[in-house]
């Protein structure tokens, strides 16, 4: 039992992780119905500025993870730069398949790019330091480390507050409306390319927060960090159902829970792929998620 | 009618010819070029470009035909390389073959069945990946592709028989030279025209396959999905047909590198790598040559691997300022860039959905559509 519990707060753990990353993917997705494939790069943007800032940092004696604030300011920049670059001129002009395509060719272009600068460099680069005070803590009979318990504690919070910003702030307002109908919200005096914008901004943040959180378990970053993760987030965006902002919470934390049984209790070696038969599964079952509603397409 | 079949006639007579003088040009080449120039430097390129050729093509079948974006074009030719070597090698396990002993006309048969065998393990897998994701209308295609392309390199290096002890008890990079195919390279030099023959077979059933009437269901479904269904078209049928054909070829392109490569690593069919062999190239090269002209991907495979080769290989690289030669050690950040300018500025690639014909050419006639036409 005990052990059981061990395993359901790696679950948690990790799942925060991906919850987080989802909420990326997700918004975007529900705001411009674009896959946003260079979602995973974000992440590995983030942990590079962890890596870079936290020795700084720590110099001037502040903890290390106020680092991600950094992080976030950097993947805020990032997301909304690749928006107003790449994004918004190829949506203006094209169709579906090219926005995807523009966004699996932003995916390449930074983690090349991160291989190509000499300081980044291709191969992993470890933190030293540590992230959250180190320890252990004994909870409920299970001895669990503090990072665990601060990372699903961070989670938690960074998605409430998400939460209240959505339903209650005027901003939060105008990025549902801009999801549900565009044209709609500029009738009533919605900016919708600004709210795209901050979208990206906000979901690159959540991924630099993620990254945090990843930093601080694995300790290393490296150029192609962002792939996997940004695919286990997805497939739990999918789970949870793609474009809504609770669904990729639970998604998040069921894909992880379901990633740390199977690891511990099955398989090490295939937990990737069997999170990728989940993927399969959820589209054989139930394609809108398990909180999405099948909706008829208008003609 | 008979003035259609005349001018089909007129096409296969002129197309065979095209082919046979391609061919000699090679034989030309082998008898002119020292042996070390031909064999260590010509064939390989020969031999991976035909692969590049077939992976260009087929994925333009899914990604510019039916205009469905699919990132894993790598893994199903990894699964055809890995079904290739490892059934030959089963064949020479079990004492009836031998790739370095066996006569000619064996050895093209083994090789051929290995490659089909493998083309159709890939079929198969593309099948199982298409029919949960082909059935939903969205980009569902493209993400589970991306995952399928990402874990195949996982899934292979952990099975038993693959990865970890099958390929001479070794690992998943252990040689094949004396195992099976992975023929040397004096073999690869004799039989440099098996892949070049099945190379053109290839693409053109694939001009068949896009100027009949399933190629005709297939655009319509890439124009409008719902009006292609209303007008009884079968669009999940269609759609599922396209990306396992698709698929097939890229096995068989995977077949062909099994016989072209002394080892086999999963490291050469991933997602992304800094190599070229990667699913994102394949994609790079579809959207260069122009998403629905088989005859751009044809021309962007060949000129992009020449490109690639010359940035390896290439003096005036060697010649460069530091900067640019640590940019040029990576790339794929070129190609990334390629990939992002074209489809801002020329989204539908070179030559957009044009399509070569030799015929036109020659006899400058300007009529309706006839098939049959090869390169």
């Amino acid at each position: 039992m005990t052990d059981f519990l061990q395993q359901v707060i790696i679950g948690l753990r990790i799942g925060s992780v991906y919850a987080l990353i989802a909420l990326g993917y997700t918004m975007v997705y529900g705001i411009i119905r674009m896959i946003n494939f260079a979602h995973g790069e974000f992440i590995m943007v983030g942990g590079y500025t962890l890596f870079f800032t936290i020795p700084v940092l720590m110099n001037w004696g502040l903890p290390a993870w106020t680092s991600v604030f950094a992080a976030v300011v950097v993947c805020a920049v990032v997301g909304i730069l690749a928006e107003l670059l790449a994004y918004r001129p190829v949506r203006k002009k094209g169709n579906r398949m090219t926005a995807l395509i523009t966004a699996i060719g932003v995916s390449l272009l930074l983690q090349n790019l991160a291989q190509a600068i000499p300081f980044i460099g291709p191969n992993p680069k470890a933190i030293t330091q540590d992230i959250f005070q180190s320890g252990t803590i004994d909870l409920l009979g299970v001895t669990t480390n503090r990072t665990a318990i601060f990372t699903i504690v961070i989670a938690a919070f960074v998605m409430v507050g998400l939460q209240l910003f959505i339903h209650k702030t005027k901003l939060g307002r105008a990025m549902r409306a801009v999801s549900e109908n565009k044209a709609a919200s500029t009738l009533v005096g919605i900016n919708v390319n600004q709210t795209i914008v901050v979208t990206f901004a906000i979901g690159a943040g959540l991924a630099a927060v993620g990254a945090l959180m990843y930093c601080a378990q694995y300790r290393a970053v490296m150029t192609t960090m962002g792939s996997l993760l940004g695919l286990k987030a997805f497939v739990a965006a999918v789970l949870g159902g793609i474009g809504l902002i609770p669904g990729a919470m639970l998604g998040g934390i069921l894909i992880g829970l379901i990633e740390a049984l199977i690891t511990a209790y099955i398989s090490s070696s295939l937990a990737n792929a069997l999170v990728f038969v989940v993927l399969i599964i959820v589209l054989l079952v139930k394609p809108a998620g398990i909180m999405g509603k099948n909706v008829g397409e208008k003609v | 009618m008979t003035d259609l079949r005349k001018k089909s006639t007129r096409g296969v007579i002129v197309n065979v010819a095209a082919i046979a003088l391609l061919i000699l040009i090679v034989f030309m080449m082998s008898a002119t070029m020292s042996d070390n120039n031909y064999r260590r430097k010509l064939v390989p390129i020969l031999w991976h470009l035909c692969i590049f050729v077939l992976l260009g093509t087929s994925l333009n079948l899914t990604m510019g035909f039916l205009g469905e974006l699919a990132l894993g074009h790598m893994g199903f030719m990894g699964i055809g390389a890995y079904a290739a070597a490892l059934s030959s090698l089963a064949l020479e396990r079990a004492g009836l073959f031998s790739a370095n002993t066996a006569p000619p006309l064996q050895l093209i048969l083994v090789m051929l069945a290995c490659c089909l065998f493998g083309a159709l393990l890939a079929a198969i897998c593309s099948l199982l990946l298409g029919i949960p994701a082909l059935r939903l209308r969205g980009d569902y295609l493209a993400i589970v592709t991306l995952g399928f392309g990402l874990i195949i390199e996982n899934v292979i290096a952990n099975l038993p028989f693959a990865g970890g002890s099958g390929l001479a008890e070794g690992t998943a990079s252990s040689a094949l030279y004396e195992n099976g195919l992975g023929i040397k390279s004096a073999l690869q030099a004799q039989y440099v025209y098996f892949p070049i023959i099945i190379t053109v077979i290839c693409v053109a059933f694939m001009f068949m396959f896009i100027t009949s009437k399933y190629g005709r269901a297939i655009k319509s479904i890439r124009e409008d999905e719902i009006a292609a269904n209303a007008s009884g078209v079968n669009a999940t049928y269609y759609k599922i047909l396209t990306f396992t054909i698709s698929a097939f070829f890229a096995g068989l392109a995977g077949g062909l590198y099994a016989i072209c490569t002394s080892t086999l690593t999963t490291a050469s069919f991933t997602f992304a790598s800094s190599s070229i062999w990667n699913s994102t190239f394949i994609v790079v090269l579809v959207v260069l040559g122009g998403m629905g002209s088989l005859t751009g991907s044809i021309i962007a495979a060949v000129g992009m691997y020449m490109l690639n080769y010359e940035i390896k290989n290439g003096a005036w690289v060697a010649a460069m300022p530091g900067f640019l030669q640590s940019l040029f050690a990576f790339p794929m950040l070129i190609y990334a860039l390629v990939l992002t300018a074209v489809i801002m500025f020329k989204p539908f690639g070179m030559l957009g959905t044009y399509e070569f014909s030799l015929r036109k050419l020659l006899f400058k006639k300007t009529e309706q559509e006839i098939g049959g036409d090869a390169k």
